[in-house]
């Protein structure tokens, strides 16, 4: 209004310009940064809604029941479920107790030496190493050098090396939560190292330990790569030799040298046919090995979650 | 057990060799314990012994008969043809193409999420997102490739109709989605990992959110962001499983992404697919595959533990 402004009052219009430049900026790029975060958010439900939606005509009893076939519309999931659980077995057994051993060794037994350092950059590098390559080591060693076979006890060795990593650095984390009191306490009433880990520390980074079992578990459902290169077979009209029986001695471990095949090997067959109502099958089977890592993860999100909020030493 | 009940019958029984023997028999058990749980982390080391081990070995059988020069110059991959042409190029120009595009997908949508969710995010935000994210990292790689081949392609072509059913496109931009997660949690942890002091000193001098994040928080965390990008690059060379499937499995020498082409991990995939009798040279050329696949990924590996320690900043 007045002709002439004084020189203070001018700049510090300028200066107030350019702070809702700055603001605008912080907003604009807020909104951007949504954006991005949605890509993953919208990827995750698109891929979920796409995988039901294709596979929906599948959706029903007989897919479950039903053997392998060459007719998409009667070929079924049968020997599929019934491996992944096998080999799943295998894993657990197996890389359960060796994670677990090794954490607790890494965390409570192991001088600081050359030694563990050793181990320690084994571990972390084991993490980046890509699952083919254990697919490798297993074809070369396990099938043949071993001379196991391409049988579930392979198939199941193999992801248990492949998630030994996560097992290992999840006990080691939640061992290292507990504060050294509670360690010192045992000790000060006698106990030995055994019975500190055993009675101690065990029980409470269990909640801890279980969420890296499910994560590692969720991740050897549904690995591919490593078990189609040990040779599992694709078109299987037979389950393996039942675990139990009737009849003593009730367990019955020849399922151990059965052929296989997996869940995801079975979806990468169907997907790989040029007949695209075998696309459907496809879908049915992603739809369903997607929902249960799905459920696995988010239990052990979950688990940690509650475990972070509840604990307060 | 039995001494136990012996000692509480007899109190005055109680000797100090049966108290030295029962110590001998607890430390013992010590002992055991100890060498077994040791015999358990070694198994990580054995595992990587293990792997070196059959790659160079199932390698050299492989190089007996193919000379190193021809590998690695040859710009032909054609192992099971009768003309053989064993030039591992095309396969690695695969790998690099794929991971390359992934790239350029991940490490801008990764960068960005990861300042957002470190610097903007109130914490409700973070809470709901970083699960989601983490659920991401754990869908199977074969959903994804059947995501890559049977909706991410046919969306391209409506963009580009000369588009083949098998690229390199459609399959590098959907792992570029799967390693988001990789790179922003962890380029978000470098960033959380600055010093609050570092923050409060720039916005005590006027600095916005903006301004504040990427010149003063960005910039000090330069290393843990790098680190991050490195990792993704391992995670994209390593992939296997969407490749195969929506890449195509044609050894091509092409940069062109619009083309379908074969990667290290997807040669791999379909020889193991079919039915090769062991020590075979096709059987061969698998491991002498996967050795410089695991080379890639370790030359990423110690690049990532570099960069971290030489940017890493003292505060």
């Amino acid at each position: 209004m007045t002709t002439q402004q004084p020189a203070v009052l001018k700049n510090l219009d300028e200066v107030r310009a350019m702070i809702r430049r700055h603001k605008l900026n912080d907003y604009i790029f807020s909104i951007i940064g949504l954006i991005a975060l949605m890509v993953g958010l919208l990827t995750l439900l698109t891929l979920f809604v796409d995988l039901v939606m294709d596979g929906y005509p599948r959706f029903n009893q007989e897919f479950l029941s039903n053997f392998p076939s060459r007719r998409a519309g009667s070929a079924g999931l049968l020997t599929a479920w019934v491996g992944s659980l096998l080999v799943m077995t295998v894993t657990f057994v197996t890389a359960v107790p060796l994670g677990v051993a090794a954490g607790v060794y890494l965390e409570e037994y192991a001088p600081k030496n050359w030694f563990t350092d050793l181990i320690e950059i084994n571990v972390s590098n084991l993490a980046g190493v890509p699952s083919i390559i254990y697919g490798l080591l297993a074809l070369g060693l396990f099938v043949y050098i071993l001379d196991l076979g391409q049988s579930i006890l392979t198939a199941g060795l193999t992801l248990a090396l492949l998630i030994l990593p996560v097992v290992i650095v999840t006990t080691r984390e939640s061992i290292r939560a507990i504060p050294v009191s509670i360690r010192e306490g045992a000790y000060a009433v006698g106990a030995t190292k055994w019975q500190v880990v055993s009675d101690h520390i065990l029980h409470y980074s269990f909640g801890g330990i279980l969420t890296g079992i499910i994560i590692g578990m969720a991740r050897a459902l549904g690995e591919t790569a490593p078990v189609i290169t040990i040779g599992a077979l694709t078109f299987i009209a037979f389950l393996p030799p039942a675990p139990v029986m009737a009849e003593p001695p009730f367990l019955n471990f020849e399922w151990l040298q059965s052929g296989f095949t997996v869940l995801p090997i079975q979806m990468f067959n169907w997907l790989s046919r040029p007949d695209h109502a075998f696309h459907t099958n496809a879908a049915a089977t992603g739809a369903i090995i997607i929902i249960v890592t799905l459920l696995m993860n988010g239990t052990a999100i979950w688990l940690r979650y509650r475990i972070r909020k509840n604990i307060k030493w | 057990m039995s001494m136990a009940t012996e000692v509480l019958n007899n109190p005055l029984e109680l000797r100090i060799s049966d108290r030295l023997a029962k110590n001998f028999r607890r430390h013992f058990k010590e002992r055991v314990i100890e060498f077994i749980l040791m015999m358990a982390a070694l198994s990580a080391v054995a595992t990587t012994v293990g792997i070196v081990a059959i790659l160079l070995y199932e390698s050299a059988g492989f190089f007996a008969h193919v000379s190193i020069v021809d590998f690695l110059t040859d710009t032909q991959w054609t192992p099971l043809f009768e003309d053989a042409h064993y030039g591992i190029l095309p396969l690695v120009m695969g790998t690099l193409v794929t991971s390359g595009i992934a790239l350029m997908v991940a490490v801008p949508l990764g960068t960005i999420a990861a300042i957002y969710l470190s610097e903007f995010a109130s914490h409700r935000v973070r809470e709901i997102c970083k699960p989601i994210l983490e659920l991401l990292v754990g869908v199977p790689t074969v959903v994804f490739g059947y995501f890559a081949l049977l909706f991410v392609t046919p969306m391209l072509q409506k963009i580009f109709p000369e588009l083949p059913g098998f690229n390199m496109l459609g399959p590098g931009i959907v792992m570029g989605i799967m390693i988001i997660p990789y790179i922003s949690s962890m380029a978000e942890d470098a960033m959380r990992a600055v010093p609050m002091s570092m923050r409060e000193g720039s916005y005590a001098m006027g600095a916005t959110r903006f301004q504040t994040a990427v010149r003063v928080v960005a910039p000090a965390a330069t290393s843990g962001i790098i680190a991050a990008y490195i990792l993704g690059i391992s995670r994209a060379v390593g992939e296997t499983m969407v490749v195969a499937i929506a890449a195509g499995q044609q050894p091509t020498m092409t940069i062109n992404p619009m083309e379908g082409a074969a990667t290290i991990t997807a040669y791999i995939v379909q020889v193991a697919m079919g039915d090769l009798p062991h020590g075979s040279i096709g059987y061969q050329s698998i491991f002498a595959a996967g050795l410089v696949l695991a080379f890639m990924t370790l030359f990423f590996n110690l690049l990532g533990h570099l960069a971290r320690k030489k940017y890493r900043e003292a505060y």
